[in-house]
């Protein structure tokens, strides 16, 4: 066998995985209306939350139950369903990315992404409100 | 025109100085190695290199200024200068104070040009490189331009190129507070380093990762050197052992960013393939196959114009990977929140990797032909086809990583865009299980790289006769064999998640790896006869393969032992019992504080929690006791996760590990009460005490014993910028129970602090409330209806996982003396590095935790 036989063989291999890949299924990012127009598809929701609306969480219950409100940019609502612990910093959150799926009455989601704006020291309107707040307080 | 008091400026004008003088001196000599290199007259040629070797260390010496200027800012708490302000605070140990300079992105381009600086003056002073160094450090000085820009910080026609370091803050922010003279005498201390990189690691892993990305630079510029000076083929030698020392460095750096992702952050393991672990790992894979290349290429001729695309690709990698991470392009994909520092950095980063892919894509493919390449067919049974076979493997599996990665770029490509929303129905995002989507495929990849490195050793280059290798390679697949059969037998592998065909899949690779231990170290012992010299590449090979075993153990056989669903006090509710997947177990915990609750082997209890030395981190102490059938207690131990309660009340979770040799007992706080925010309709009623006196409340009555001043407790930790009064009280409840509460009340420049107390049998919460007239205190007291204290924890259980550490080690050790013998460095050196390094990463990686 010459060396670009199995170059050609890696090549083909390599093309497989390729196309297996492909075959995943790759998932989208989704208004919450368009997501409740594919019930049960692993979609993905960019969000705020609904601050309206009540968190609910109680952990002596069951730890692994988080129900919330979001809004997305469009206005779209939906009730979130998390089973899984309350993330610490979801009250804070500017923004958020669901992943998961539109089920009957909730979305049911998998893993929630937080963007805080804690974590964003470069955010110039964030910086003026910690100096102003700093400031404000000893000048009393 | 304000004139502002009490600012330092000069520091400031000296850090700008140097950056322009750094920028115009590597732009300099970024020029002259560059003539140099050009230059046919020998007489002008050292003139040139002399020139720009005086221009280069220049450039050096001023990014050593600059950095020094922004350590003694930040050290001064001169919170004039923003980064100061944005990265450093009064209360931050000095160990992150060279943290806090690299938690920005100017600091990280620093460092990066600082490391650049040191391996462009090794290079720049060894004696060896002659023809070398003009053509290799022109590329150097390239690059040290481009870092400069980054953060030059001046407008050139209206665009701002660059962010400084050193602007002013009051030029930054525009709050009001700014137009009074005496501003800074308000502006009392910075925001500090993010509570959650304060750690060691924060200190360490950075240095190092760019140490590794920052020598990648280096076979790039070999390479480059290569086509320009037309001696296409010599290069190889002079750049290895620079490729051995990168691929080292870099490896370390990453599995250190997995070390400190482990141990102190609460991602639940060491490797999530999330985008900015998959940026740093993909250089890496290609420098793994450009060494191989190389190499072959060293001993037969074959492979040089692989080493040629490998050298160029794996630096175009590192700033391709610099460009992900750092312009937000990642945002919605990645839990590492870097900062994005505007548009025109962007702009500029994105520049950067252009200045480098293409030029060096161009001369490549345009020099492809005059690069020798022999045109004889490799034979199937020699050494440097089977390694080359394992290269291209590492390569296409870069290839895939990063296409994978990349898809953040896409959405954001135009055409491309509107390509994928057209066909897929909307912008792609990743699949529901991402990580499944690159094991699989790395699976795969894993078995055939575990074979080749345990065969292809036993080949000879040019060719080998076909008795030689048969004979020793069955003896060792028969004995990898019974190994994995009793692996199977005794500890197996339990990953049912994804199917049989993925089982079967992981006891081949097992093997793969098993076979590729053996191999190797049967062929240190019988071939190369203990010369231990030349053993290096074997030894890497094993650690390589031991770190792969320690992988597929340790992940397929994680688990979740605070299942609240078969342990737990609660059943978990609104859960459809037909839909609930064998893989979606409920993670959570919750445990009631004095409560043993059953988690896995072990009862578990919290006990109690205590304060930390930073302000906000909070100590859960969790015992867990193990016990025979009988009931007597086996072992028992304690873990402290924490938490940290930052300004704005977010939290951030620490865990802690319990290290076994076999096993990590591993635990984190998941869902805390914030107490700051606690609702309570129970409102505190103050009582005014002297010492001795008494009070009563539902259930007793209570006395004030003494009032301690500036105490130090379990829960609280008294530091001398502050006043500190501490209530030592005594509650007798009606039971006849005594029981001891401290509340404290702590006055320093930022205001009054309150550390409640709370009497956890008695529903009781207990503030010093504060003082008043003869030597008498206010103490409130809160008579909670239902008050239970509990945390919410999760703990998984990660057996082998020492493997993985210790696969590393190995493999970097192996590294380093495949350099001491390709460099011919002295014994004693010899010994003395590699003990060093040894003893340096089994410290860091296996001891310090």
């Amino acid at each position: 066998m010459k060396r670009m036989h199995i170059i050609i063989l890696i090549g083909i291999v390599s093309s497989i995985i390729g196309l297996l890949m492909f075959s995943v299924d790759f998932s989208t990012y989704d208004t919450v209306d368009s997501a409740k127009n594919k019930p049960g598809k692993f979609v993905h929701l960019i969000a705020k939350l609904d601050k309206s609306q009540p968190i609910i969480y109680d952990p002596i219950k069951d730890p692994n139950y988080l129900s919330f409100y979001i809004v997305d940019s469009l206005g779209g609502k939906t009730r979130v369903e998390y089973h899984n612990s309350k993330p610490g910093d979801l009250e804070k959150s500017e923004r958020m990315v669901l992943k998961g799926s539109m089920g009957k009455e909730s979305f049911e989601c998998k893993e929630i992404l937080l963007k805080c704006p804690s974590k964003y020291k470069d955010d110039k309107k964030k910086l003026e409100k910690e100096v102003t707040e700093q400031t404000s307080q000893k000048s009393i | 025109m304000t004139i502002f008091e009490g600012e330092h400026l000069w520091p400031g004008q000296i850090g700008h100085f140097f950056v322009i003088l750094a920028l115009i001196a590597a732009v300099v000599s970024t020029l002259s190695y560059f003539w140099a290199a050009k230059s046919t007259d020998s007489i002008a040629k050292t003139e040139w290199v002399r020139f720009a070797n005086i221009t280069f260390t220049i450039q050096a010496f001023s990014i050593l200024v600059i950095f020094s200027t922004i350590f003694f800012i930040c050290a001064h708490h001169y919170y004039e200068y923003m980064y100061a302000y944005k990265h450093a605070s009064k209360e931050l140990e000095f160990k992150y104070l060279l943290a806090c300079i690299w938690e920005g992105q100017e600091g990280s381009f620093l460092l990066w040009s600082i490391w650049h600086s040191v391996l462009g003056l090794i290079i720049l002073n060894s004696r060896k490189l002659n023809d070398w160094k003009a053509p290799v450090m022109s590329v150097i000085s390239f690059s040290q331009a481009f870092l400069m820009l980054m953060i030059l910080g001046i407008y050139f026609f209206g665009v701002k190129i660059g962010n400084s370091p050193f602007t002013l803050t009051r030029n930054e922010i525009p709050a009001p507070i700014f137009s009074q003279a005496n501003y800074l005498t308000f502006l009392k201390d910075g925001m500090g380093l993010n509570v959650l990189l304060r750690n060691y690691w924060m200190v360490i892993h950075p240095p190092i990762l760019f140490l590794g990305f920052a020598s990648t630079i280096i076979p790039f510029a070999f390479a480059y050197a290569g086509i320009q000076t037309k001696k296409y083929a010599e290069w190889t030698t002079a750049a290895l052992p620079w490729a051995l020392f990168s691929l080292c460095v870099l490896g370390i750096g990453i599995m250190m960013g997995g070390k400190w992702a482990y141990e102190s952050l609460s991602f639940g393991g060491y490797w999530a393939w999330d985008p900015v672990e998959n940026a740093s790992l993909v250089p890496w894979l290609i420098l793994v196959a450009g060494v191989h290349t190389m190499l072959i290429h060293k001993s037969t001729g074959h492979s040089l114009r692989a080493s040629y695309l490998f050298a160029f690709l794996s630096f175009i990698f590192v700033l391709y990977s610099t460009f992900l991470t750092r312009t937000g392009i990642l945002g919605d994909t990645s839990v590492h929140a870097f900062t994005e520092a505007g548009r025109a950095i962007n702009i500029m980063i994105g520049l950067f990797v252009l200045a480098f892919a293409i030029p060096s894509m161009i001369l490549f493919f345009v020099s492809y032909k005059k690069i020798p390449a022999i045109h004889q067919e490799e034979e199937t049974s020699s050494r440097e086809f089977w390694m080359f076979i394992g290269s291209l493997l590492f390569f296409f599996a870069a290839l895939f990583i990063i296409t994978i990665t990349s898809i953040p770029v896409y959405s954001k490509t135009p055409f491309l865009k509107d390509l994928i929303i057209k066909i897929h129905g909307g912008p792609l995002a990743m699949p529901e299980d991402a990580e499944f989507l690159y094991n699989k495929v790395m699976i795969l990849v894993a078995i055939i790289i575990g074979t080749l490195t345990a065969i292809s050793q036993y080949f000879k280059y040019k060719s080998t006769p076909k008795k030689f290798y048969l004979k020793k390679l069955i003896l060792i697949k028969i004995v990898a064999l019974v190994v994995t059969l009793l692996f199977y037998k005794i500890l197996p592998f339990t990953f049912y998640n994804h199917g049989v065909g993925f089982l079967i899949a992981i006891y081949l690779a097992f093997f793969a790896a098993i076979f590729a231990v053996i191999a190797n170290a049967i062929y240190i012992i019988s071939v190369l006869k203990n010369s231990f010299k030349s053993a290096g590449g074997s030894i890497a090979h094993i650690g390589f393969a031991v770190m792969i075993a320690g992988i597929l153990i340790s992940s397929s056989n994680k688990t979740v032992i605070s299942d609240s669903s078969v342990n737990g006090i609660n059943v978990p509710i609104g859960k459809d019992p037909m839909s609930k997947k064998k893989d979606d177990p409920t993670e959570n915990l919750t445990l009631v504080r004095q409560l043993p609750t059953k988690m896995g082997d072990y009862q578990v209890t919290y006990e109690k929690d205590s304060l930390g030395h930073e302000k906000g981190r909070k100590f859960y102490h969790l015992n867990f006791a193990k016990k025979d059938p009988a009931g007597t207690e086996i072992e028992s131990f304690q873990l402290q996760p924490d938490v940290y309660l930052m300004k704005d009340n977010n939290m951030s979770s620490n865990p802690d590990t319990k290290n076994y040799l076999t096993k990590d007992i591993f635990t984190y706080i998941s869902f805390a009460i914030n107490e700051s925010t606690n609702t309570d309709t129970a409102q505190f009623r103050e009582t005014e005490m002297a010492e001795g006196d008494t009070g009563y409340y539902r259930n007793g009555f209570f006395i004030l014993n003494q009032v301690i001043k500036n105490p130090t407790t379990e829960k609280y930790h008294y530091n001398s910028n502050s006043v500190a009064l501490m209530a030592d009280v005594t509650f007798y409840g009606k039971d006849g129970m005594h029981y001891k509460a401290s509340p404290v009340i702590q006055a320093d420049s930022l205001g009054l602090l309150q550390i409640d107390d709370t009497v956890y049998a008695q529903n009781l919460y207990v503030k010093f409330a504060g003082v008043s007239e003869n030597k008498k205190i206010k103490l409130g007291i809160k008579e909670s209806q239902s008050f239970i204290d509990f945390v919410t924890v999760k703990a998984y259980i990660f057996p082998y996982i020492n493997l993985v550490w210790l696969g590393l080690i190995i493999m970097a050790i192996g590294i380093l003396m495949s350099i001491i013998h390709r460099k011919k460095i002295p014994l004693l050196t010899a010994t003395l590095l590699l003990i060093l390094a040894t003893a340096g990463l089994f410290y860091m990686f296996l001891l310090a935790n």
